[in-house]
């Protein structure tokens, strides 16, 4: 059939007609941006195990690196690797949806560069001065919309991010407007513009503590729990007409039906981060119904996932990819849904608002809702753009072995956070004499310890999925 | 799903649920605008508070600890400790960083002159009486 060496990068408009896999050959700009999310993916798994290890030794590479630093690297790293991740997916799914090619490859390479560039400045900038230089050195003060959690950048990254997103809208809604117009590629749309003018609100840092908080959220909350999961939707969909043949329509029906419950929940869901920094208490009843009325989207994408491949019409020899697409379904709905639910009502939050509980929800969430769509639509994406239907059996069985050590690693390290957290609480927070924070924390070190464990089976099942890049061997998928 | 429930009804579902939710959204964040006065401690955010939460954002103090229960989970919560510790032992606090004790989780050495180090605790007295519905649970954030 597929040769397996074409492995190398085909610029578009070259002989990457030579590409018999792609419908349209501009889809090939999609690759750099895969490989480029990858190369990102391995550097924030490198500082969350520094973090993971400062957590036990505190004085670990102090002061080279301390822990706020490598905590913007981590969790930065996260969002541009995603956000690479979810373009490459808008520049592979949106020609195909559109039956014509990308309106301009060329500056769809360019932005790349830009993208890629400027993160890479941004983040030797976090590791090479201390941040209050940084934040001179960019101008800060001209604009200050520095130093709040994820949103650290520097202002002029801020502002390259926004002209990056601009030109790829723009290249991908001119495709759209001159092509055929799918719900797929009308929802990934919206999603990626909700991005982009949810992003706007990083901009706004007023003096007001309370409303910097309120507003800091429409970009995090919104973005996960609003637009995020269309682009999300969108991707699962794309890959599922793909690997199961199921007819259009049964799935554009789902993916719908799954955005509408998405954004009916999710929009005043954003009240679940309203409880305790200052805003009216009726944000208590508001956020509590409809956040805890969030897990029903999320479910709603493990039953279509599951749902979709058991209706199959045709067995695609990429097993490896439909293994993503199914995980993907359970584990958002897992880190998401249930780990979600778990703190959501104010009850609950009031005891455990900034805890451990909090950063074990925020790694499954991320791993199993983000980082797994962007990885299925890679693992779907990528041997087509090297030229060949699926890869060969070897590197499928790599590939797999990588998704079930990343997985349940993520597991267990949510299921220490959560052990974690819940001591915490229990200590610092419940009882007539509550523990000092860190005196609490040097009682729960044991799980830390347990966590960067299982944080290294995770980096190890990430190295796996690289080398699965370079097993070579016949064609023909595993049984 | 039945064949009678077609894809234009879910589509309709979508525009119309995310449309009615949003202005709902809108307009709760109205209200709450409205509201905020009474509870923001707007009153005592002075020119001194403004430059406190400059420094507060420059040095990435959320990167490490919580401020009202936002941030990271690394260091105390510092929502509240104004109270918890007063205006003295925060600056000595400060102005006394790495503690340098070995294995201990180390804070950094910010340089911080007196007037930023009042203009920083100027700011934490301020978030420190923003009405957050009684959280933290106790003193110890
Ligand atoms: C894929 C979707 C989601 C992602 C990626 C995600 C991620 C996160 C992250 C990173 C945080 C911490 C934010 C911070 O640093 O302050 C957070 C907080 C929170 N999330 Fe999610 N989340 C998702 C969905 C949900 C859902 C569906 C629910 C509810 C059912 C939920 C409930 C919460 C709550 C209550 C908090 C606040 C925790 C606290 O008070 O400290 N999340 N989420
Ligand atoms: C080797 C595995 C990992 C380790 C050891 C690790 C460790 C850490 C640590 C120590 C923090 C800071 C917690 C704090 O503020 O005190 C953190 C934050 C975070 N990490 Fe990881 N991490 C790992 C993998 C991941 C992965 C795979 C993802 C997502 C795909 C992720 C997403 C996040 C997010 C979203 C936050 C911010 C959480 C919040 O604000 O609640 N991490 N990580
Ligand atoms: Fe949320």
């Amino acid at each position: 059939m597929t040769t397996a060496a074409t492995a190398t990068l085909v610029p578009p408009g070259d002989d990457a007609s030579a590409n018999v896999q792609l419908k349209y050959r501009s889809q090939a700009v999609a690759k750099p941006y895969f490989i480029a999310a990858i190369g990102l993916f391995v550097g924030q798994i490198i500082f969350g195990l520094v973090m993971g290890l400062q957590y036990v030794i505190g004085d670990f590479l102090f002061p080279e690196i301390p822990f706020n630093v490598a905590r913007m690297v981590h969790t930065n790293l996260l969002i541009v690797w995603l956000l690479f991740g979810f373009m490459g997916a808008g520049y592979y799914l949106i020609p195909e949806e559109a039956e014509r090619e990308l309106h301009s490859p060329k500056l769809a390479l360019v932005a790349f560069w830009v993208f890629l560039i400027a993160g890479a400045l941004t983040i030797v900038g976090y590791l090479a001065v201390p941040y209050a230089t940084l934040a001179r050195l960019t101008g800060n003060d001209i604009l200050p919309t520095m130093g709040r959690e994820f949103l650290e950048q520097p202002t002029i990254t801020k502002v390259g991010i926004v002209v990056v997103a601009l030109t790829f809208l723009y290249n991908l809604s001119l495709t759209v407007l001159k092509g055929r117009k799918t719900t797929i590629s009308l929802v990934m749309m919206l999603g990626l513009w909700g991005l982009a003018i949810f992003f706007l609100f990083s901009f706004y840092n007023p003096t007001n503590l309370v409303l910097d908080k309120y507003y800091w959220w429409w970009v995090v909350h919104l973005w996960v729990e609003g637009v995020w999961e269309l682009i999300m939707g969108a991707m699962l969909a794309f890959v599922l007409v793909k690997v199961t043949g199921v007819d259009r329509e049964v799935i554009e029906k789902w993916l719908y039906l799954i955005i509408a419950m998405t954004l009916i929940t999710g929009i005043i869901g954003t009240g679940h981060h309203y409880f305790w920094i200052g805003t009216p208490a009726y944000w208590q009843v508001w956020g509590s119904v409809f956040s805890a009325l969030e897990p029903v989207p999320f479910f709603m994408m493990t039953m279509f996932a599951f749902n979709m491949v058991n209706r199959r019409r045709r067995d695609h020899p990429n097993k490896a990819a439909v293994l993503w697409a199914l995980g993907t379904g359970v584990m958002a709905f897992l880190g998401a849904g249930v780990w979600g639910f778990l703190h959501t009502l104010a009850p609950v939050n009031y005891l455990t608002h900034g805890t451990q509980i909090t950063a074990s929800h925020g790694h499954m969430a991320f791993y199993g809702a983000y980082a797994m769509v962007v990885i299925t639509m890679i693992s779907y994406a990528m041997p087509l753009l090297r030229g060949r239907e699926a890869n060969g059996n070897r590197a499928q069985v790599v590939e797999m072995w990588s998704f079930w050590l990343m997985t349940v690693s993520m597991v267990f390290i949510t299921l220490f956070l959560t052990a974690a957290g819940i001591l915490q609480v229990w200590m610092q927070r419940m009882g007539d004499s509550p523990l000092p924070f860190m005196v609490a924390q040097e009682k729960i070190a044991f799980f830390y310890w347990l966590r960067e464990a299982a944080g290294v089976v995770f980096f190890i099942g990430l190295v796996l999925y690289i080398v699965s890049f370079f097993v070579t061997g016949k064609s023909r998928a595993p049984r | 799903m039945s064949a009678s429930f077609t894809k234009s009804t879910a589509r309709n579902i979508f525009y119309g649920g995310a449309v009615f939710f949003f202005l709902l959204f809108l307009a709760l964040t109205f209200d709450t605008t409205q509201a905020l006065p009474k509870r923001d401690n707007r009153a005592n955010l002075t020119e001194q508070v403004a430059r406190g939460k400059n420094i507060w954002e420059t040095r990435n103090c959320i990167g490490c600890h919580t401020l009202l229960g936002e941030g990271a989970y690394f260091a105390p919560e510092l929502g509240n400790v104004y109270q918890r510790r007063g205006p003295e032992f925060i600056k000595a606090w400060i102005k006394g960083q790495p503690t340098g004790a070995p294995g201990r989780r180390q804070m950094p050495q910010f340089h911080l002159n007196d007037g930023e180090l009042e203009d920083l605790v100027a700011f934490l007295k301020y978030a420190s009486e923003i009405d957050t519905n009684h959280w933290p649970p106790n003193i110890e954030g």
